[in-house]
């Protein structure tokens, strides 16, 4: 142990390292005045002022977080039920299927997932004429189909690990489904629900690949936006934008993390 | 009394609702679209909207072809592009498995006050925007970018060293994106492992080295599985990173689907190559499917 320990240190060392220089890098050049966006002329906030005036940039915003509320929203529902159908409906016809169609989108490369809801949405858009055109829709439904298996899986070991016996007594004295689901059940997974909200929410606003398969023409959520502007090279403009998106980010993280750490004792992985 | 008689209704069928909600969900919008993906790629590809021939010709008879598959097969390009995404996700989930093993050891062994803190950190990037990690990296790996300037600066190198656009840039990417998917697994099964059975192989005259191998690293082997496979599954696909890291002879299978669908409109093929790759993906993800089971059942 000891011998080893030198070793480890400078591993730990190495590897934080590596996973924030790049970080902090971004944030230091946001503030730099040169339109190069890595010669240093000096200090200034003009970048986040020019963001501030960008209309593209904050309607792609916005669409993108109209879009993650509501496929947070609907995924949560989605899968806090699939998550209690796995582990509370113990038989039913095609369980096997259905665990594998709720688990397979957490590995499915992203553009096979992108391509095969387009060729979805096109299909219906022949049969049934909907969805009339990409967009809003069509992105908030696949936001919502992959990132329902997260909030399952976080719903399903939440409901694994906790007692059966309070729905049990719940439905022993006389307690209807439907009020036990209410009063018992979903205040004891609540946590789970929110880490999923919160895991889908972020998921969606990442989103690159799969929402440039599924938006049409004119929709461009925040990543499509800062994918066609980076293709092209570092411009200061976009570490501006990467700097608030890393400092809300990980003050929301901190937060979360000081808030649960004082809260009753829950399993720290999510 | 509608209330009631819904509220009746849900009482009475709630297992089934429960079920059939988010099963109808994933019908329509996961194995369906499997479906079409299928069909579409034993489809011709033609000029038209949408453009493809149906599955069925006007007499009603099934056209079907093995064309898209045969030419995938047979062309060398697309042996060539699968075969260097294979490899390239190997040797990356192996860089990520030399990186993190030491680390997830560390974060394990640490104090309980600082494991937390230490686990935040590496948790924390994988909230932060995947696409503007991957973009602080071009501003690092630039020619008149942060690194190049400080060698340069240093004394090191007087010219710019060439960084980005080449094979090393995407290997960077990768494992910068995917390393804690491999730290996560392994801490998880190191925290558990018992640090007494070091102790007591160390104790019994084994030499740190042999410890290591015959003690920390079989007990550790669930978490090695499940690291790899986090990293190896995603990596294979990548878009992103080899888009802006790599050169353009950078052909990956990711970026070659994505080209294939949108800039040649080939909708037969490009669906042919998502079955080519979903086929080579399957024996992994049936072994991380099986390593997560496993893990599950440990863990309740």
């Amino acid at each position: 142990m000891k011998r080893r320990s030198a070793f480890v240190l400078s591993a730990l060392a190495f590897g934080y390292a590596f996973l924030y220089v790049p970080l902090a890098s971004v944030i230091f050049y946001s503030f730099n005045d040169s339109r190069l966006a890595t010669v240093w002329g000096g200090f200034s906030t003009r970048w986040y002022g020019e963001l501030w005036g960008n209309d593209q940039v904050l309607d792609a915003a916005f669409l993108s977080l109209r879009i993650a509320v509501t496929s947070a929203t609907l995924a949560t529902v989605l899968g806090t039920l699939a998550g209690l159908a796995l582990v509370r409906v113990t038989r039913f016809r095609g369980r096997t299927l259905f665990s594998a169609m709720i688990t397979s989108p957490l590995v499915m490369p992203e553009v096979i997932t992108g391509l095969s809801l387009l060729l979805l949405f096109v299909s219906l858009q022949q049969l049934v004429g909907w969805p009339a055109q990409r967009g809003f829709s069509t992105i908030t439904i696949a936001h919502t189909t992959f990132s329902m298996a997260y909030v399952a899986v976080v719903v399903r070991s939440r409901l694994a690990a906790m007692d059966q016996s309070l729905e049990e007594a719940a439905m022993d004295l006389g307690g209807r489904p439907l009020r036990v689901l209410v009063d018992i059940t979903l205040p004891l997974i609540y946590p789970a629900m929110l880490a999923g909200w919160l895991l889908a929410f972020t998921l969606s606003l990442d989103d690159l690949v799969i929402a440039s398969f599924v938006s049409g023409p004119g929709s461009n959520t925040l990543p499509m936006y800062i994918f066609s502007k980076v293709k092209l090279g570092v411009t200061p403009d976009i570490n501006a934008l990467a700097s608030l998106v890393i400092l809300f980010v990980s003050a929301g993280v901190l937060l979360a993390w000081l808030v649960t750490r004082r809260g009753p004792g829950q399993p720290g992985r999510t | 009394m509608t209330e009631s008689a819904v509220k009746q209704f849900v009482n009475r069928n709630w297992q089934r609702l429960i079920v059939a909600v988010p099963y109808l969900w994933l019908l329509v919008f996961f194995l369906a679209p499997f479906a079409i993906i299928l069909k579409i790629s034993v489809a011709d590809p033609v000029i038209a909207q949408p453009p493809f021939t149906p599955a069925f010709d006007e007499t009603g008879r099934l056209q079907a072809t093995w064309d898209n598959f045969t030419f995938l097969l047979t062309d060398k390009l697309y042996a060539i592009t699968y075969l260097k995404s294979v490899t390239m996700a190997a040797s990356a989930t192996v860089l990520c498995l030399l990186i993190g093993f030491p680390m997830a050891y560390g974060i394990a062994r640490a104090s309980a006050g600082v494991r937390n803190l230490l686990l935040l950190l590496i948790i924390l990037p994988f909230w932060i925007s995947f696409l503007l990690r991957v973009y602080a990296w071009m501003g690092l790996m630039n020619n008149y970018g942060v690194i190049n300037n400080f060698l340069i600066w240093l004394g090191v190198i007087d010219q710019p060293m060439q960084l980005m656009y080449r094979d090393f840039a995407i290997y960077v990417g990768l494992v910068y994106s995917y390393l804690p998917f491999m730290i996560l697994p392994l801490y998880a099964t190191l925290e558990r492992m018992d640090l007494d059975l070091v102790d007591a192989a160390m104790d019994l005259g084994a030499s740190p080295s042999v410890a290591f191998f015959d003690v920390t690293w079989p007990l550790a082997r669930p978490g090695v599985v499940a690291g790899c496979l986090l990293v190896f599954i995603p990596a294979i696909g990548e878009y992103v990173i080899p888009y802006l890291l790599g050169g353009p002879e950078a052909l990956l299978i990711g970026r070659v689907l994505f080209d294939e669908f949108f800039v040649n409109r080939d909708w037969p093929l490009a669906s042919a190559v998502a079955i080519v790759l979903l086929l080579l993906l399957v024996v992994p993800i049936v072994l991380l499917q099986r390593s997560q089971a496993r893990d599950t059942e440990l863990a309740s």
